[in-house]
Formats: C-alpha cells, structure tokens, sequence
C-alpha cells in the first residue's frame, strides 16, 4: 500500500470535481434552454388590426401570441368613470392616463391576473369585466376592483399605425 | 493499453471507410478553398451576401428554399447582413397572408419573420413549368448529395457539349458532374451575369463559389457555433481527462494492481 | 454480492432502510467486490449505460419538438436543427449517439467473445444481453424512420417487406404492420410510438443484465473464479467508478469530434431529401451498425432463406454459451480459439463491408464466403475446438502466478499481450 495521504482537501481531487461539476452544468444548460420560446416564436411578427368599423362602446377581440387582445373603443361615460376612481380605493393603483394614451381606445390584455382565463365583457359591479372562473371585477379600464386577482389587466405594446391601424407588439 | 487504444482506433477508421467509398462518385470533383472548413472554419460573409444575390437573381426563379426566413439573413453566423438591410429585403417580396375579416387572402410586404417566398405553389406546379422536372428546395440540398459543396460547385461549372455519340432529348443537357451526365437544369451562369453590390468580378467560377457557399449555410445555419462549441468542448473533455487519469493513478496507488 | 449486512448509522435511515433497502442497495453497489485484473475493455459496460441515458434524455427533449406526421415529419425536424435552442445540438447527439451505442456494443460483445464472458455461470447475462442487442436495432431501425426522409421511407419498406418473406402469412402480416398499403402516416406513428418504447424497455433489461452479473460477479482477463475476495477484488467505488470515468471521457472525446465536425459523416445523403413514395434512391443501405446482417441477408439468392439467414445470424448468438464446448473461459489460455477469434473478426468487418456494397460480382462472392464462414464459425468451429484443443495451464488465482516455470513463462508472455 501507498504511503501517500489521500483526504478531501488533495488539490488534484477538488479540481477533478469542480471541472467535473461545470461540465455537467455546461451539458444540463442545453436540454433546459430548448423549452424556451425557439426563433421562430421569438420572431413572430406583431398583429396588425384595422379598427375603423368599431363603434363606441364596442369591443373586439384579436389573438395575439396566443392570447386575446381586447381593444375596446370607449364610451364618454365610461371615460369618464374611469378617470373618477380615486387611487386609493385601487387595489393596483394606476391612472387611467397611464393605461390608455388616447382615452377612447382601450387595448389590453384579455387575460384575467389571478389565473389566466379570459373575463366577460361588460359584466360585474363595474360595468367593465368579470372573470367568471374566481369571481374577479374589473372596472372600464380594465383595472382590478373585486375578487382574487392581484393586479390590472396588463397593457401590451402598441401604437397606432395610422387612423385605422392598430399594431400590438 | 496501448494495444486497447490500437485496437480501438481501428474500428473507428472502419466505421467510416465503406462509406467515403460508396458515396462519392468516381469523377473528381473541382477544389476550391471553402473557409468554413476545418476546425475554426467560418463562413465569408461577403461570399455569402454574393451568394444570397446570386440565389435570388438567378436560382430563385425555379428553386424554392422554404425553410429560410429573411430574418435568417441577419442571423448571426450568417450573411450578417444588418437588420435594417434584411427588413428592406423582406419587404421587396410580395407575401401571401389571411384569409382577411372577409375571408380573402390578400399580399402584402413582406416581414423578418416570413419564410421565403417560393417560386411555385406546389410541387406539381413546378413540374408543368419545367417540362416534367421539379427543381428540388434548395435549403439543405448540400446535405442531400453525396458530394457535397464541392459536388455542387463543380455542376454549377460542368456544362459542356455532350461528346460524340451522346444524343440528348429535348430539355436535357450535358454536364460531366452529373450522375449519369444527364441533366434537365440549363446551365444558368455566364460571366458577368449579376453585378456584384460589392464590386466583385462576377465571374462563373465566383458565383459558383459564392451560392454554394450561400447554400452551405443555408443546410447548416449553426456550422459556426457548433464549431466553436465543439473546440470548446473538446478542449474541456482533455482537460477533464487528464485530471481524472492523474486521480485515477492516485487512487489506484493504494493497491500494486497497475491501472 | 457484499457479503456484510448493512446497517445506516442514523436512526432516519435505519427506519427508512427497513422499509425500503435503498441504502442497502446504495452500499451494495458502492461496495461491490470487482476484480482487480480487469482490463479496459471492461469499461465498456459502463460507457453502454451512458449510451443508454444519453439517448433516452436527448430523445425526450427531440420529442417534445418533433411531429410524427407523415406531411410535418421532415419539416419538424428541419424546424429542431434551424429555430428549436440548440435544437442542432441535441438532434446531432442523438443521431450520432445511435452510432456511438453500437460502437460500444459490438466492442462489448466482442470483448465477452474473447475472455468467454458469456460461459457457465453468466448465460443468463449473456442471453438477455443478446436480447437488448436486438431490441438496440429495432430502435436503431425506428428511429432511423422518423426523420422520413428518402433513405426512412424506402429503409422502412425494405425492412418491413422482409416479412413477406414468411409463407402464407406474411402479406398480411406486412400489411398489418404498414397499416395500410404502403409505408405511410400510420407506419411512421406506430414507429414513433415503438421508438420511444423500446429504450424503456432496453433500461429495464439493463437492470436485469447487472442483477444478473452480480449474482456472480464479473468475469476476468484470466476467466477463472475468484478464489480469496479480500486479495483478487476491489471495491466498485471509487476504484471501478474512476476507471470506468476515465474510459468514458476518453470515449466522448471521440463522440464530441463527431458530434461537432462530422455530425453527417454516419448517416447517408439521401436522408436529406423528403420521402418521395415514386422514386427509390440509387443504393439503399443501411447504417453501417447493421451492414454485417444486410449483407449476409444479400448472400443468401432466396428471399425466405436469406431472412433465415440474417436472423440465425443474430439467435446464434444467443446458443454461444452450448456451442462452446471449451471449459477454458478466457482465450489468453487457449492459442488455437483466439486465432480463430481474431478470424471471426476479420470476417465480421469484412461482412460489414460488403454490405455497403453494391451485391454484385466479386462482392457478392466475399459476401457468401464470409457469410458460410461465421456460421462455420459458431457451428462447427467452436463446438469441435473444445474437445480438440490443448490448452495452456490456468492460474490458481488471478493475482498469483501458475506453478511450474515453463507455464509460468507462457502466462506472462500472453499476458503481457493481452492487457
């Protein structure tokens, strides 16, 4: 037998295991990052939406990575209710200026915050939307007032192409 | 150990032999100095921003490449070209989208995120237009021939006359590269025949040159990732390997079995 | 087995161990006697299971991206290698892994071959051994399928049409296994199905495979017994772990270097255009894993025989432990089989040859010579060696020398040859 002291400390094991350990993160690192959204998803071109035949106090619906888009053109009252709220009374306090830049068009998420189902239109205490699968109301812009749901409906990025044009993404 | 490694190395030379014999065919292809071969091998960008000009002024005509998108142009490990320069691309392509609100489909300018525009709406299309031959998609065609790039480089310059007593059918030309000499694609480059943005001779030989290189990263989008990843990786498995040999060896000191 | 009864030391583990003996296990194989003589030739078991996981864990995650659909197949695959996050990578490991498994096995089988690993008491090892080689090639085979491109379709409907080849039935068998008139969508969603089966398969059998071996323990360079544990072995961890580890490394430095600079060097051109029921490409061939059994199913002139050939090819193997008459496990102590070892592996990689090429002329001439010549080999070869052959004189132990001078003399020489 060897004379040689071999404990946990010996350098050459400790460097054997740390090179070990980062190759195993280095090939792990791979097989997790292919469940990430591919080139083409992140690709995925923004949806353009022709709104000129939308009436106040309509809304429609388009799909947009997947989930609804609610672009609503707003009535004068529900403007006006909207911009009313005080802050305090918010759950998620947010003016109505922040969320929709030209007060008569609402655009927004349809995706409610507690766990994701898509609330009803023109329903609840608020005149504005109701998630029927927890009970979350939402007021006319969209912002959370009663129920489980955390926060406002989110807004996306878009900006209007021209007039008639919407372009979420 | 030594007779292991012998041993060893042998069967893997084998595994690859019969293969080299069988695909490649007995005529010797042209050589050209390919950049993106070997170990560190990258692809030129200017040589591929040729080849997408050549691809599009020329092959684009008859030949799809369905699984390119114009965002892929400004791709890293690719032409590179910017992505103000590969927007401006897309939107010279004319792209068929919809169905609309009223359930037509309409065309539109192109966007980074479409695939490339084909020549023909389907297989058959392509077939009536070209006397019964379908021109195959470009986007792996490297991958899909025994030769390789250099099998198509040298096609691309193998038209000659048919020699004596070589009779050929309406439609079908001559070209020393092909299997079996018989080829229905006209023989497409003539010197001079794109002008280079870049002010490059716009030789046969460089055109040649220029699209297969163009179709070579089009088959393997990632060649240049996988080649610096793989020295990396190579690097790190030697390292790795003689560390746990000098452990090995400290290890099995404690018994007289060598190891 | 470890002949200790463990106990864990905490009181956790004690309860724990008493109601599942994982610990137990755990200190089984930690402690596993292994015999200290092996060469490393014997690391090729463990390089297989990491074959095993690698393709198991790539093939998972090429799943989740891949369609089985006869229209989207190629496509999708095509979508893995351009837009899917090292999608390239992971599809290149599994392809070549495929390669890289094979290489493993035919190095183990032919390493059990030559030190008579597979004799008394380790048939049962060997035969279920035989049994995952088999089921390697009908995964191997499957998967091959699922890219759908030319050489998927027309290696799918050659291979299937081999079924044919069985009086009465085989029609309708190849049919039933089509689902359908052709190789088609309902062919390749049944392949996926089975591809994604069978590694499950192969891992259970693994399991069985080293149960099995370590009801005995492991063979040895010298084939005889372990006479005194405590002098002849040492424990699996770390010593076995260490060496198996290095051989790994070694072995993926050869997978790295195809996997990142000759990812299609293995596979066939061919492969890169979709399937195209019209037209069947110039020469088929299989991967070169399989080219031995092609070409011996080539030799053979009549379609059913050549079937029965290729499979006899195979099941042979699995009579080897009978077949061999000889008493003498390793060949290090018998000179007349390891000439005609090293004969049959000759004729192996000459049969491999042949099969990729085309079945004509001088080709096909080797082909039937090779062809007699391994089934010579395994019928009449080594039954008649074991009567016939005189063999050297054995060790008493594998760490200690024969007695007598002369033996003594042959036995470092022969060892020096074959370590």
């Amino acid at each position: 037998m060897s004379e040689k002291k071999t404990n946990r400390r010996d350098f050459l094991f400790t460097a054997t295991y740390a090179v070990g350990a980062v190759g195993v993160g280095a090939v792990v690192w791979p097989m997790i990052d292919q469940m990430n959204p591919d080139a083409s998803v992140k690709a995925l071109a923004s949806t353009e939406v022709d709104v000129s035949s939308l009436n106040p106090g309509k809304t429609i619906t388009v799909l947009w990575r997947g989930k609804p888009v609610f672009i609503r053109r707003r009535t004068q009252e529900e403007i006006a209710e909207a911009k009313s709220v005080k802050l305090e009374d918010l759950k998620d306090p947010q003016k109505d200026e922040d969320r929709a830049k030209d007060p008569e068009w609402l655009v927004m998420l349809g995706v409610c915050t507690h766990l994701g189902c898509v609330p009803l239109d023109q329903k609840g205490d608020y005149n504005g939307w109701f998630c029927p699968c927890h009970g979350s109301h939402y007021d006319t812009s969209g912002r959370i007032r009663k129920g489980p749901a955390p926060t406002n409906m989110e807004i996306p990025k878009y900006e209007f192409v021209n007039a008639n044009t919407i372009k979420i993404g | 150990m030594k007779n292991f490694l012998r041993t060893l190395l042998l069967l893997i030379i084998f595994i690859g032999f019969p293969f080299k014999s069988y695909t490649a065919e007995k005529v010797e292809y042209l050589k050209t100095d390919w950049t993106f071969k070997g170990l560190f091998g990258k692809f030129d960008r200017g040589s591929l921003q040729r080849g997408y000009q050549v691809y599009t002024e020329v092959c684009s005509s008859c030949h799809s490449m369905k699984y390119l998108s114009y965002r892929n142009l400004a791709e890293k490990g690719g032409p590179e070209f910017t992505e103000a320069q590969a927007k401006a691309i897309a939107a010279s392509f004319e792209v068929t989208d919809g169905p609309n609100a009223d359930g037509e489909m309409f065309t539109r300018p192109g966007k980074l995120s479409d695939k490339f525009v084909k020549p023909y709406e389907n297989v058959k299309a392509a077939q009536a237009a070209n006397g019964g031959a379908y021109p195959p998609d470009m986007s792996v065609l490297v991958k899909a021939r025994g030769g390789g790039v250099d099998y198509i480089y040298s096609l691309l310059q193998g038209y000659e006359d048919p020699p004596s007593g070589i009779t050929l059918d309406d439609g079908v030309y001559y070209n020393k590269y092909m299997y079996g000499n018989k080829i229905k694609m006209p023989n497409q480059l003539s010197d001079g025949l794109v002008e280079y943005a870049d002010g490059t001779e716009a030789s046969i030989e460089q055109m040649s040159k220029d699209v297969t290189t163009f179709l070579m990263w089009s088959a393997e989008p990632h060649l240049e990732s996988r080649h610096k990843m793989g020295f990396k990786a190579i690097t790190y498995l030697i390292i790795l390997t003689i560390l746990v040999y000098f452990s090995m060896k400290r290890i099995w000191s404690r018994v007289e079995t060598e190891v | 087995m470890s002949d200790h009864e463990y106990t864990p030391k905490s009181k956790f583990g004690k309860w724990f161990n008493d109601r599942l003996p994982l610990l137990s296990l755990a200190s089984h194989l930690t402690d596993y006697p292994t015999p200290k003589n092996l060469n490393y030739w014997w690391t090729f078991g463990g390089i297989l299971t990491f074959c095993l996981i690698t393709q198991i864990v790539t093939g998972l995650v090429l799943a989740m991206h891949y369609i089985a659909h006869a229209d989207m197949a190629f496509d999708s695959v095509e979508h893995i290698m351009r837009d899917v996050n090292y999608g390239w990578l992971i599809r290149y490991i599994h392809a070549n892994g495929a390669s890289m498994f094979f290489l493993a096995v035919y190095i183990h089988i032919f390493r059990s071959l030559f030190y008579g690993s597979y004799k008394s008491p380790r048939e049962v090892i060997w035969i279920i051994g035989i049994i995952i080689y088999l089921l390697m090639m009908a995964a191997a085979f499957m998967g091959y399928v699922l890219p759908w491109g030319q050489m998927s379709f027309w290696g799918a409907t050659v291979i299937t049409n081999l079924f044919s080849a069985i009086p009465l039935v085989g029609e309708g068998i190849v049919t039933w296994l089509w689902g359908g008139y052709s190789v088609d969508n309902p062919t390749l969603t049944r392949f996926f199905t089975l591809h994604y089966l069978i590694p499950f398969l192969i891992l259970g059998l693994v399991v069985l495979h080293i149960w099995a071996l370590h009801v005995p323990g492991n063979n040895n360079p010298v084939g005889i017994d372990i006479q005194k544990p405590s002098k002849d072995t040492v424990p699996f961890h770390p010593y076995i772990v260490i060496k198996d580890g290095f051989a790994l490394l070694m072995f993926s430095i050869v997978f790295a270097f195809f996997v990142f600079y000759t990812p299609n060097i293995l596979g066939h051109a061919d492969n890169y255009i979709e399937a195209d029921p019209l037209v069947t490409p110039a020469h088929i061939v299989p991967e070169w894993y399989l080219l031995p059994f092609y070409a011996i199913l080539r030799s053979v002139p009549d379609k059913l025989l050549g079937v029965v050939a290729m499979l006899s090819a195979i099941f042979i193997l699995a009579a080897l432990p009978w077949l061999d008459t000889s008493k003498i496990r390793s060949a290090v102590f018998r000179p007349l089989y390891r000439q005609f070892y090293w004969i049959l592996v000759a004729d192996v990689l000459i049969l491999g040859y042949v099969g990729a090429m085309p079945a004509e002329g001088l080709y096909l001439l080797i082909a039937r010579v090779a062809t007699a010549y391994y089934f010579l080999h395994f019928l009449v070869i080594l039954p008649v060696l074991g009567f016939k052959e005189k063999t050297l004189p054995i060790p008493l132990s594998i760490t200690e020398p024969v007695l007598g001078g002369s033996s003594n003399f042959a036995l470092a020489k022969n060892k020096k040859k074959f370590e």
